[in-house]
């Protein structure tokens, strides 16, 4: 397995440049917009692998509560770590492009107004793991990011009732998509997941090790008051 | 069954009776929502038509802010004497505990609400336009909905560093869905355009929802330590 790692690491790298140089450079410009149009194959796949990484934690809580078994947990973390970050990078990078397109920074449209909430409940998941050091942490976060889960169907469903601005998703939602954009967009979630992947990979060896000393230490220290 | 019902009705009885003897919790609830009825009005300085606008806003504000007041100490008092690892360790239903602090602060949040609503009608100047007797579902849905999802994080926040400050980090990101449906639904009813009907069904689906997963998960909570 740890050899793998290497491996996996150059291939993200290059699938990352070549991605890079697909969505720059050969996807065709789009009419309207121009050229500001190619944050999309930054953000449409940010959000993608941003909502797997979600779904990933939710099934991990579950798991853990289920099984208690604490590598589920140490999945949860790391899901909802790097989860947060493609998160952002999609909270940032669409108002980039809303400005010239829209007019406008933001908007409280269903899409924008559920990432937006999701990112919020992450967040609260993350500041609960940073403020509760008692060993049941792993279960109170278990059991908020269920909450969570739970709260996401309603958040979208209030917004549902008002009008909405974001562009209808490409692929399942009716609109319509050059064959070479899309082709450059599945290429970029590909280089993007992967990479999502190895960074979630290298935290959970993190996470895993720094669990192993932490362990190591208390025994150290047990053992040091029985003598 | 039976034992749920006297165990809850046991532990609410204790806790209204402490709050009536001490009016800590309704008192400092009263004050602060004043406060901010009062310091609303000093930000917006709205006429008659507007405030029928922000009113819905600026009520569940103050009274979701007033609510953390009551909900950061519905724990507290358990923890002094180690009341709530005697109650860990007696065979008594985790949920019989849960119900009865929900209740509480659904009682003490609603008598809050009961005494501030006069209050906003008089210093905004509102009358509702549409069907006004609708509030009356809205506030005990809504209200329902905060104190169960926060008397619920106020448990689990009496684990962590600086509880006080946890609990609405926890509870506003969950909440949002319901404020929205309480402000949308308040403020269609005061400026009387449309049905509230969405949100009321919507609110009632929260609370089904999130008070289904409060008791199928309490114990997990009252348990972790």
């Amino acid at each position: 397995m740890k050899r793998a790692f290497p491996i996996l690491a150059v291939l993200t790298a290059l699938l990352l440049a070549y991605a890079f140089y697909e969505a720059i450079w050969v996807a065709p410009m789009e009419r309207t917009m121009g050229d500001v149009q190619r944050i999309f194959y930054y953000h449409v796949p940010s959000a993608w692998t941003a909502f797997l990484l979600f779904s990933v934690n939710l099934v991990a809580s579950v798991i853990y509560l289920v099984r208690g078994n604490a590598k589920a947990d140490a999945v949860a973390l790391v899901s909802a770590e790097v989860g947060v970050v493609f998160c952002t990078v999609v909270l940032v990078t669409g108002p980039i492009w809303a400005r010239p397109v829209w007019g406008i920074w933001w908007t409280w449209d269903i899409r924008l107004t559920t990432t937006l909430v999701l990112w919020l409940i992450y967040v609260s998941y993350l500041v609960l793991r940073k403020f509760s050091d008692s060993s049941q942490t792993p279960k109170l976060a278990a059991v908020l990011a269920i909450f969570g889960a739970l709260d996401v169907p309603l958040v979208y469903f209030s917004i549902w009732f008002f009008r909405t601005q974001h562009p209808q998703p490409v692929i399942g939602g009716g609109g319509s998509i050059d064959p070479r954009m899309l082709h450059v967009l599945l290429i970029n979630w590909l280089a993007f997941s992967c990479f999502a992947f190895l960074v979630c990979w290298s935290r959970y060896r993190l996470e895993l090790l720094q669990r192993e000393v932490e362990e190591a230490e208390s025994l150290e220290s047990l053992s040091g008051v029985s003598q | 069954m039976s034992s749920l019902r006297s165990i809850t009705l046991a532990t609410l009885t204790k806790d209204i009776r402490l709050e009536w003897r001490s009016r800590d919790a309704i008192n400092s609830m009263l004050f602060f929502s004043l406060l901010v009825v009062v310091i609303f009005s000093f930000s917006f300085d709205p006429n008659a038509e507007e405030s029928r606008e922000i009113a819905g806003g600026l009520i569940w504000v103050a009274f979701l802010f007033a609510a953390v007041v009551a909900l950061n100490q519905t724990w507290a008092r358990e923890l002094r004497n180690q009341v709530l690892d005697a109650y860990r360790v007696s065979p008594a239903p985790a949920n019989a505990l849960f119900l009865a602090k929900a209740l509480g602060n659904f009682i003490l949040v609603s008598v809050l609400e009961a005494v501030m609503a006069p209050l906003f009608v008089i210093f905004y100047n509102l009358r509702a336009l549409g069907p006004a007797w609708q509030l009356i579902p809205v506030a005990l849905l809504g209200t329902w909905a905060l104190v169960v999802n926060g008397t619920f994080f106020a448990a689990m926040s009496l684990r962590t560093r600086s509880r006080e400050i946890m609990l609405p980090l926890l509870l506003f990101p969950i909440s949002i869905p319901a404020v929205q449906s309480m402000v949308e639904a308040t403020r269609i009813l005061l400026a009387g355009d449309g049905s509230a009907r969405f949100w009321i069904v919507l609110l009632l689906t929260y609370d089904v929802v999130f008070t289904t997963a409060c008791l199928a998960l309490f114990e997990t909570i009252l348990q972790a330590e």
